[in-house]
């Protein structure tokens, strides 16, 4: 190789199993009797669902809208009828339930109209809400939506594109035979997001163990005169990881709580550039992808299957052995086994594995942590998984933290060489996934004391409005009151002698306010009664004679029936007493 | 004479210390008691009221002035022992049944919209108007349950939250005792199930 490649720290070499699945090419999957698509795909916001039960979907039609900036968008992965919007388990390893629409197909798998477009005459934000509009994941594993990490960062010039073609979990083969079979899209693909970014350099990774995949990727860069480079890495797990490629491809090593982004450096699979080829030049969106079939199976190959179709129904084509006695999704590795056998294909679903324990053999329990060191030395990361271990198992979780626990890929590499055959990786998982919970937690009762704080201050602040402006009020109330009593003393001082004006003087500053009040409750008075001559009945004033009989007859009647006394004339008077300011 | 300069010597250090030590009192003064901080951090800030006190601030107050640290059933037993652990105190059981976390739930149907559930949420997780439905905002409700007494049609129920994909968590790993008495001299094997060369 021309280039020089760096190296990674760690990492194990566990028997490869790639070989089989890769002798035939890859098939189509039949059309499934019902597929289940989960709306919730990719990392972020949680796609709404636009379809009902009983809708008529066509191949490629939107069914789910991406909510926000990071999500993608889910479409039906063929033509048929919506049978319901529902709860389904899904492939993951909590067998929980999440929304799901169901399709059953019709089987013409009839395409919505696709428009294909030349993505070079769009501007750059249109490619990327294209691509959003199209579903396209990151389909390495993570599916974090593909637009999102297509936006050059302003501060940091980017130096180059890696693409993730390295593959490196046993039996998994799929990107190996999309690179084989289809390299002239993969290289297209590369090519918007080189367009998009920018880069200086576009790096093309490929284990070594995959000669063909790289021959066939290196014509299709000439064919298409791109200046990609192929590589080919020393195949060792993980060297797949984004991370570990990048440090082999480029050298640099990106630092905990940072992005490779923040380096100059993005990364993509090889099969999101394919998806996204299509998506932009055939207006196709992501509705199947490449699952490898193998482990505990007679015929392993790779299909085209379609988001949704169920795990058991697909893994029937490669003739399971009887002693099958489960599924995992993903590699052995980082994969996990599925709740049950209806569980769907997702884009996230790289490989399926038949699952027995012929193939993998029960694991012997685990044995105390003899602090050998075996994990830290096989950790690609430069971790140091028995001291982290320690402290997850005594629920120390700060001290997880001091150790960066948040730097661990989960990739499997401690728990593979553990000689105490300790699970390492559930225990970090397990932590990971406490101290999430916790800050969860945490971000909720700090919210809840902002706001009840804030609801305290507000209903401080309505008391302290309400009593300034009662005060107001009676300030209001007393000057004018001031006023009067002025006047009125005005108009005494008009009727009294002069002389006796300055001798009553202290006593006229006392006796106006109890003049005021006086004539305050003297004025609320004639306003109430006012009041209460206005307040006639409307409807009996402007009657006919015929009407005032009417009237007149009913009210008979009442009395003669006992319905109601009669008024006493006395009553309208009655309100009037309490109001007097001597009772 | 020589006692004379003696206590001149003393007298002088002490009007310096007493000098240094009254900036220093001024200079680094502390707002407040960092404790009620502490122990307010811990807890759960439903502002419930279970514990007796009209919020979780003034429990916090009376645990620093020596009340006990079991009356915040919100808080649950992880909660008594983070107390115990920060105050030095012993561990006690709660003083009243764990429950789940749940959040209020609005029957729309039966709600005539009176508003007072609005005024009775410590943390403004009702919206709605007089006599227009109320609705909880499930993100901001702390379940404490404060809404229910108020409402004149007991149109509020509480429901558990449950588990689902976003909140699950993974398991601690357990050993299998019956699993370990079975095997012993097994080879040993690794990674998420070891792996053989398939045929």
């Amino acid at each position: 190789m021309l280039m020089n490649l760096f190296t990674f720290k760690g990492g194990v070499k566990p028997p490869t199993n790639k070989t089989q699945s890769v002798t035939l090419p890859i098939a189509q999957a039949p059309l499934p009797s019902r597929l289940v698509v989960p709306l919730h795909q990719s990392i972020g916001g949680m796609p709404q669902p636009v379809v009902q039960a009983g809708d008529k979907v066509l191949k490629g039609q939107l069914i789910g809208e991406a909510d926000g900036w990071i999500s993608a968008a889910v479409h039906a992965p063929t033509s048929g009828t919506v049978l319901e919007v529902a709860m389904h388990v899904q492939p993951h390893p909590s067998g929980l339930d999440a929304l799901c629409v169901v399709i059953e197909p019709d089987g013409k798998d009839e395409w919505i109209a696709r428009e294909a477009v030349d993505y070079k005459s769009l501007p750059p934000e249109e490619v990327r809400e294209r691509l959003q509009q199209a579903g396209v994941v990151g389909l390495g594993g993570a599916v974090f939506p593909t637009h999102g990490k297509l936006t050059a960062s302003k501060t940091v010039p980017m130096e180059e594109l890696v693409i993730n073609g390295a593959e490196c979990e046993p039996f998994i083969t799929c990107d190996d035979l999309l690179m084989r079979e289809r390299a002239d899209e993969v290289v297209r693909g590369i090519g918007i997001f080189r367009d998009l970014l920018q880069p200086k350099k576009v790096l093309i990774g490929i284990e070594d163990n995959k000669p063909e995949a790289a021959a066939a990727m290196r014509l299709a860069v000439q064919a298409l005169g791109e200046s990609f480079e192929v590589v080919q890495v020393p195949t060792r797990y993980p060297a797949g990881g984004a991370k570990q490629l990048i440090r082999v491809l480029t050298g640099k090593e990106v630092p905990a709580s940072k992005r490779s982004t923040d380096l100059g450096v993005q990364c993509f699979n090889v099969a999101t550039a394919y998806t996204a080829w299509r998506a932009i030049a055939h207006g196709e969106p992501v509705v199947s992808r490449l699952v490898t079939l193998s482990g505990n199976v007679h015929a392993p190959r790779n299909y085209e299957v379609l988001i949704g179709t169920p795990m058991g129904e697909l893994l029937k084509l490669a003739q399971p052995h009887p002693d099958t006695d489960g599924i995992i999704m993903g590699g052995p590795m980082m994969g996990f086994l599925v709740p049950n056998a209806d569980v769907p294909v997702v884009k996230a679903t790289n490989c399926l594995i038949a699952h027995s324990e012929r193939l993998f053999p029960p694991k012997a329990p685990e044995m105390p942590c003899i602090r050998c060191g075996s994990c830290a030395q096989a950790c690609p990361h430069e971790l140091q998984p028995f001291e982290m271990y320690w402290f997850s198992r005594a629920k120390n979780f700060g001290k997880t933290q001091e150790y960066n626990i948040f730097d661990c890929i989960e990739c499997g590499c401690c728990s593979f060489v553990c000689p105490s055959r300790i699970p390492l990786v559930q225990y970090f998982r397990f932590a990971k996934s406490e101290i999430w919970a916790r800050e969860r937690e945490k971000n909720a009762s700090d919210q809840a004391k902002a706001r009840f704080e804030f609801k305290q201050l507000r209903e401080e602040r309505e008391k302290a409005d309400k009593a300034e402006k009662l005060a107001k009020a009676a300030a209001a109330q007393a000057a004018k009151k001031a006023a009067e009593a002025a006047a009125a003393a005005a108009a005494e001082s008009g009727t009294v002698p002069a002389v006796a004006a300055p001798a009553d003087a202290p006593s006229a500053t006392v006796n106006p306010e109890k003049e005021a009040k006086r004539a305050t409750i003297e004025a609320a008075m004639a306003r109430a009664k006012a009041q209460r001559e206005a307040v006639q009945p409307k409807n009996t004033e402007n009657l006919t004679a015929e009407q005032q009989k009417a009237a007149a007859d009913i009210e008979a009647r009442r009395v003669a029936a006992h319905l109601i006394e009669p008024e006493p004339a006395a009553a309208a008077d009655q309100p009037a007493a309490p109001l007097d300011p001597k009772s | 004479m020589d006692i004379l300069l003696a206590i001149a010597i003393m007298a002088l250090g002490a009007v310096v210390l007493g000098a240094a030590l009254g900036f220093a009192s001024i200079k680094f003064k502390v707002e407040g008691d960092p404790l009620i901080e502490k122990i307010e951090a811990i807890l759960p800030q439903t502002q419930c009221g279970q514990c007796g006190y009209p919020g979780c601030k003034p429990y916090a107050e009376a645990i620093a002035n020596g009340d006990e640290i079991n009356k915040c059933p919100p808080g649950g037993s992880e909660g008594v022992q983070r107390l115990a652990d920060l105050l030095g105190r012993e561990v006690k059981p709660l003083d009243a049944e764990e429950k789940p976390k749940q959040i209020a739930i609005i029957d729309e149907n039966t709600c005539i919209g009176c508003t007072l559930c609005i005024q009775a949420c410590p943390v403004d997780a009702i919206v709605g108007a007089a006599k227009q439905m109320h609705t909880i905002v499930a993100q901001q409700c702390t379940g404490c349950e404060l809404c229910l007494p108020p409402c004149p049609v007991e149109c509020i129920r509480m429901e558990p939250i449950g588990e689902n994909i976003d909140n699950w968590k993974w398991k601690y790993p357990v050993v299998e005792i019956k699993a370990a008495a079975m095997s012993a001299g097994d080879t040993p094997t690794g990674g998420a199930g070891g792996i053989k060369e398939a045929a």
